[in-house]
């Protein structure tokens, strides 16, 4: 046989280190896009959704169509709060690492409005089942940041006891379950657990995310599968934030699109701008409509770019152009829910500066507080005995025997 | 010769591999354009093309099936799994697959695919970036397994990997790779002027089976792989007992006659591994050389391990084997 040039397809970024992004404007305005009746549609109903794009705000900062969930004022406000509050949060936990006191961290910058807005248009009985993109999520179910931060730390004071790296969070309070490193795994797992509120007959939805890259993992396609087959109340999400590590999101699907991989699934499915509160609140509450009603889960992609650094181990520099997240259509979440609030004459400039500095001072005080339980360059850490407790329900003999064995080297 | 560290000796394997050979295919998780999240494939895209070294998607066990596929196919691929943490969704077409797949042909198909893996803890890397999975492939029949330790047997290491016939899981001790670890992670020494970490610019082969003797004594016999090597090294030093300390590199198929004649030497063994105990590959060593040595022995075989718990993240070095608990165990050895 004639040898043939080679010719595998690979696929490539659209921009890299020193070329100028320009991403082209979208052609999708607010108002384009029908709301149907989340309890009653198809699937089929919602393939104008899942290749268009669900957005409330337009470029004037004025919400407008039929998605817009008419939130009043201060639901609005509440939402730009929690977005200041992770954004100055994440700054701060950033500081930590660069000066030794955390070990690794992970950012949310520029889909601060994903968990937050998702989680503020959900039931405080439904189930979150995050990625360490979603830590959001728990301001808005009430968590008190000095145990977040003692987590990060992993002092004595972290409540899962420094047996993880930082943000892998669990606050079982807030019904968030423990995030997990290995990418993909909560996602056919949020089936599961949305599964047995079905059992239960109890009013119950899980939402849960996975991340364009991750969606190339058999997890993704086991939960479109069993959500699809079983009904499932659950909420599918795929934070396209079109990068994982240096891969960018044409790796996962072969240049196609997101949303609408549900389609074939029996799913309904929607694509919606993530940097827009209003939008993604609205569909995650029509998705919850729709669980909740028995009718089945939704699989939405959430359109966002990972503004900053995949993680305190990246430097994104390496492989896209450093100011490529300016040049993102979808703009910025923080900046367009606080125009918008000041275009309806809500908000104004000086009050979130104000917002800011309170907040600021909220996370340094907390940032304080957490220290003063131990801080990773110094300690206190949680006791060694803390490696082989909760193994097991019990602790059987063999570890038993080593926890006494690692006593005696400590004492000895 | 040139001093370099793991990262690039690793490098210059796969630099030689595809150079020699055609059908050598690189591939992994941001291994293309970026060059990997720990540098290992720096400039190998650049060099020899796109469709040489390239991304893949985020799927082990996607790279395991394409690679499974490939080999079939007459190529030669060297995947990277990240972390051999993220090993496991591939872990059924290694296992099932991969590893049987010339058996169950009667010969007529095999795939001759190497599976790189930074594995091991020491990063503060918590439970998923610090395992150290190797007996979870040592009980595999079909697999080679590897485990390197120093820039030169790492290159060494993985050139035969890649040659070999035979699927290869090559375990990388991510700690060593910018240099060695002696067990106090306040000290990071680099690999500068380490004599492990002079090597030869051009091809050459560790072979796999063949154990190194790290050091050389007569009064008991260390056995480990990876990062512990040092770790042991460290401990023989500060307990002052003449020890030959053998690095094992290979742990299947690994070699017996090195560990025996050391043992039929200084009748005393402490074997040392940070994966947990119960089933590690240090329970099978431990058999065999009872089996072999059962009337040289002048005491109970020592096991060193992690702890059989999870890997934790701030209280890692009270799970990780230190100098002490080894030095301790060889120290048990001389009064049995
Ligand atoms: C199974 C598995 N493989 C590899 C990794 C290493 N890893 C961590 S995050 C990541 C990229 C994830 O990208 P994406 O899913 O798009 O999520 P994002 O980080 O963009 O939120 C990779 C490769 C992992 N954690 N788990
Ligand atoms: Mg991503």
């Amino acid at each position: 046989m004639a040898k043939k040039k080679p010719s595998l397809n690979i696929p490539d970024a659209p921009y890299r280190p020193g070329d100028e992004a320009s991403f082209e404007t979208w052609p999708w305005q607010p108002g384009d896009l029908e709301m149907p009746d989340p309890k009653k549609c198809s699937s089929e109903d919602t393939v104008p959704h899942a290749v268009g794009l669900v957005r409330v705000l337009g470029e004037d900062n004025k919400a407008s169509g039929e998605w817009n969930p008419e939130l009043d004022a201060d639901e609005l406000r509440q939402g730009l709060e929690h977005m200041v509050r992770l954004r100055i949060f994440d700054d701060r936990m950033m500081k930590m690492q660069r000066t030794g006191k955390l070990s690794f961290y992970m950012r949310s910058f520029g889909e601060e409005c994903v968990a937050i807005a998702q989680t503020m248009a959900l039931e405080t009985q439904d189930w979150i089942f995050p990625t360490y993109r979603q830590p959001g999520a728990q301001f808005v179910r009430g968590r008190d940041m000095v145990s977040m931060i003692c987590h990060c730390i992993g002092n004595v004071e972290d409540n899962i006891k420094g047996r993880q790296m930082p943000v892998h969070y669990s606050y079982r309070d807030g019904r968030f379950i423990s995030v997990s490193s290995p990418v993909g795994t909560q996602f056919s797992q949020a089936v599961g657990v949305a599964m047995a509120s079905q059992y239960k007959g109890l009013d119950e939805v899980t939402i849960t995310w996975i991340g364009d890259g991750a969606s190339a993992e058999g997890d993704y396609h086991y939960a479109l599968n069993f959500a699809s087959v079983y009904k499932a109340p659950v909420i599918l999400n795929v934070v396209n934030n079109q990068w994982a590590i240096s891969t960018h999101a044409n790796f996962a699907t072969g240049e196609g699109e997101f949303a609408s991989r549900g389609l074939p699934y029996g799913l309904a499915s929607i694509r919606v701008d993530g940097n827009d509160f209003l939008a993604l609140y609205s569909v995650t509450k029509w998705a919850r409509k729709r669980a909740a009603a028995g009718v089945g889960a939704t699989h939405i992609e959430v359109l966002t770019y990972r503004a900053g650094a995949h993680s305190s181990s990246d430097d994104p520099s390496r492989y896209r152009p450093s100011d490529e997240h300016t040049k993102w259509p979808g703009g910025d979440p923080v900046e367009r829910l606080r125009d918008h609030l000041i275009e309806i004459g809500e908000w104004s400039e000086e009050r979130h500066t104000e917002l800011e500095e309170r907040i600021d001072k909220e996370v340094m005080s907390a940032y304080k507080e957490a220290v003063s339980h131990g801080d990773l360059a110094t300690g206190p850490y949680p006791s060694s005995d803390t490696i082989f407790t909760e193994v097991y329900q019990e602790m059987p003999w063999h570890l038993e025997e080593q926890f006494n064995e690692m006593k005696e080297e400590s004492d000895g | 010769m040139v001093n370099m560290n793991m990262i690039q000796s690793l490098n210059n394997a796969l630099d030689i591999m595809l150079e020699n050979d055609d059908e050598v295919i690189v591939f992994g998780e941001d291994i293309g354009y970026f060059g990997g999240v720990f540098r290992t494939t720096d400039g190998l895209q650049a060099k020899h093309g796109e469709h040489r070294v390239f991304d893949s998607p985020l799927s082990e066990g996607g790279i395991l099936s394409a690679a499974f596929g490939m080999g079939l196919n007459g190529l030669r691929p060297v995947v990277e799994i990240q972390f051999a943490d993220y090993i496991f969704p591939a872990y059924d077409q290694i296992v099932n697959e991969l590893a049987k797949i010339r058996h169950r042909s009667g010969g007529e198909y095999w795939s001759p695919v190497t599976v790189r893996t930074p594995a091991g803890g020491g990063i503060r890397g918590g439970h998923h970036h610090s395992q150290s999975p190797e007996s979870q492939f040592t009980h595999t029949p079909g697999l080679k397994v590897v485990y390197c330790s120093t820039p030169y047997n790492a290159k060494g290491l993985l050139i035969s990997a890649v040659e070999s016939n035979d699927p290869v899981i090559f375990f990388e001790p991510k700690r060593c790779y910018r240099g060695p670890f002696y067990g106090d992670p306040h000290n990071v020494p680099t690999w500068e002027g380490h004599p492990e970490a002079e090597v030869p610019e051009a091809h050459y082969t560790v072979p796999l089976g063949e154990a190194r003797l790290a050091m050389e004594g007569d009064e008991c016999t260390v056995i480990s792989w990876g990062t512990m090597v040092h770790v042991c090294e460290q401990a023989i030093k500060d307990i002052g007992v003449s020890c030959d300390l053998i690095d094992l590199q290979t742990l299947v198929p690994w070699d017996r006659e090195a560990v025996v004649k050391s043992i039929e030497k200084t009748g005393r063994c402490v074997i040392v591994h940070e994966a947990p105990k119960t089933s590690g590959f240090g329970a099978e060593m431990a058999a065999s050389i009872q089996e072999r040595c059962f009337y040289h022995l002048e005491s109970p075989i020592e096991r060193v391990t992690g702890w059989d718990t999870p890997f934790p993240h701030t209280t890692e070095w009270d799970y990780m084997p230190g100098p002490s608990r080894i030095a301790a165990a060889i120290h048990r050895t001389q009064v049995g």
